[in-house]
């Protein structure tokens, strides 16, 4: 679970833009998510692909969230899990924010 | 959901059954308008006549692909006098590779940039060989090569390109180093490799002009993170690699031999490493076999993967998965036998060789060789270009 300090650098309001130095696709050999760079690949676990499709540099994090909701009606409360992807993806510069 | 979200590539398992190719690097053509001392190239160079065809290319990414190759490397030589690179391009980005253009940036021009860019590409690494004209362009062997590049890198920049700089690194321009971090951060490059050169090819010929002292590698490690103190994480991303010659435990080679990487060289054979062609070994050709059958039943990249090949220290060494004995090439150049322990581990009964080697650097008494082409190959059988100018 995220931590309040991780979670509260974070703003519902805010839109977060996937960085254009990384390309982010599905690899099937992988059966996962991956972000691609210069010689180098990232593997996304399963929650972490599933917030990165939704960035598309209009969705909020808000908004993110709520359509994250209605995907996983039974998952409980998202927002920490998404929160705390979001700020390490900005931290590793895998996303933007305005 | 845990904060498990990030798998590094290279630290794939290479214990499990055979991975994918996951790295293919391309070497298009063996062709090269520079002559740098330190090119890793075969000094026997294949004739640019039996070069794969656009098709046969085209052929072995698909095939890389389908088994789950992602990363693809246009190399060489200078991959930009293949006239059909945008073609290549277009055709392995369709495939959903992420495509790297590695080149000296000698042929580059603005309108090239765009097209390769229209057909996908999505990064370009620039090699450059000193911070300053002068110096690039001696060891370089080839006059205006560093404001070709440095023009082209600003093009890169200004056309939206993630843009690596590679510099490789020797006793010739080391002393350079903070100046190339100036230049780097110039020229607004995103990673940085400052990479001592490593020694096969054109730079094991050349090793005594090229390796540095152990006291130059300090000075210029302190000089890179005093540089990096001051960035406060901003600008280019310098990954600093030192010559294996100085440590005490060998690199994990490629990964593992047949674990991670897959080379392909002009005339279309396949290699685990770009160097692999120079050992005992018979390797296939991508002309005769799929990239399937290579990779998962050929004899030759099959040798050296697991421990079963091992001969001691290293089969019962406590290190073995994590370097997996070091280089071969490397321990066939230096001992003649391609099984043995990377001479730079401390435990190899050859460890002497490259201590010998470090003594020797000190004092070259042969003439540096600048890499020759095939062109110039016809007109000077042992070519020494004049490289007074470099300063050692």
């Amino acid at each position: 679970m995220s931590t309040p300090t991780a979670a509260s650098t974070i703003s519902p309001t805010m839109t977060p833009l996937l960085n254009p130095m990384f390309r982010f696709q599905w690899e099937k050999a992988q059966d996962c998510f991956v972000l691609l760079f210069p010689e180098g690949m990232v593997k996304l676990n399963g929650g972490a692909g599933e917030i990165m499709q939704l960035i598309d540099g209009n969705k909020n994090v808000e908004q993110i969230t709520d359509s994250l909701q209605s995907k996983f009606p039974d998952a409980g409360n998202l927002a920490p899990d998404v929160n705390e992807f979001i700020t390490t993806a900005i931290e590793k510069k895998w996303l933007y924010h305005d | 959901m845990t904060n498990q979200h990030v798998t590094d590539i290279s630290k794939q398992d290479s214990s499990a059954i055979v991975g994918p190719p996951l790295w293919l690097l391309a070497e298009l053509t063996y062709d090269c308008p520079l002559h740098c001392p330190y090119c890793s190239n075969p000094t026997q160079l294949t004739e640019t006549k039996n070069e794969l065809t656009t098709q046969q290319w085209c052929e072995v990414f698909s095939e890389a692909r389908d088994m789950g190759a992602v990363q693809l490397g246009f190399s060489g030589g200078e991959p930009l006098l293949r006239k059909d690179l945008e073609e290549l391009v277009k055709h392995s980005r369709g495939l959903g590779f992420y495509t790297n253009l590695i080149t000296s940036g000698i042929g580059l021009t603005e309108k090239r940039i765009a097209k390769l860019k229209e057909a996908g590409l999505d990064h370009i690494q620039i090699s450059f060989q000193g911070a300053d004209p002068e110096l690039n362009d001696a060891i370089a062997g080839r006059g205006n090569a560093y404001q070709q590049k440095f023009n082209m890198a600003k093009s890169v920049k200004a056309q939206g390109y993630p843009m690596v700089l590679n510099f490789v690194l020797s006793k010739q321009n080391l002393d350079q180093i903070a100046d190339i971090m100036r230049l780097s951060c110039e020229l607004e490059a995103d990673y940085v490799e400052l990479a001592t050169a490593q020694y096969y090819g054109w730079a094991y010929k050349n090793r005594d002009h090229l390796l540095p002292s152990r006291e130059q590698l300090v000075e210029a490690e302190r000089i890179v993170n005093e540089f990096r103190d001051e960035q406060q994480g901003k600008g280019p991303h310098f990954i600093f690699v030192t010559p294996d010659y100085f440590e005490t435990r060998p690199k994990a080679c490629m990964n593992g031999w047949g674990s991670t990487f897959l080379t392909v060289t002009p005339d279309g054979s396949a290699l685990p490493c770009h160097s692999a062609k120079m050992l005992p070994l018979t390797f296939p050709n991508v002309k005769d076999k799929s990239i399937a059958d290579i990779w998962q039943k050929d004899f030759s990249f099959d040798y050296f993967r697991g421990d079963d090949w091992m001969p001691q220290p290293c089969k019962g060494c406590d290190e073995k998965e994590k370097d997996f004995g070091g280089c071969r090439c490397q321990a066939f150049m230096m001992t003649g036998d391609m099984h043995k322990t990377d001479p730079v581990c401390s435990k190899s009964e050859d460890h002497h060789l490259v201590q010998q080697a470090i003594a020797s650097a000190t004092n070259p008494t042969k003439e540096i060789v600048m890499r020759v082409n095939e062109k110039a190959m016809k007109h000077a059988k042992n070519a020494k270009l004049n490289i007074a100018r470099i300063k050692v």
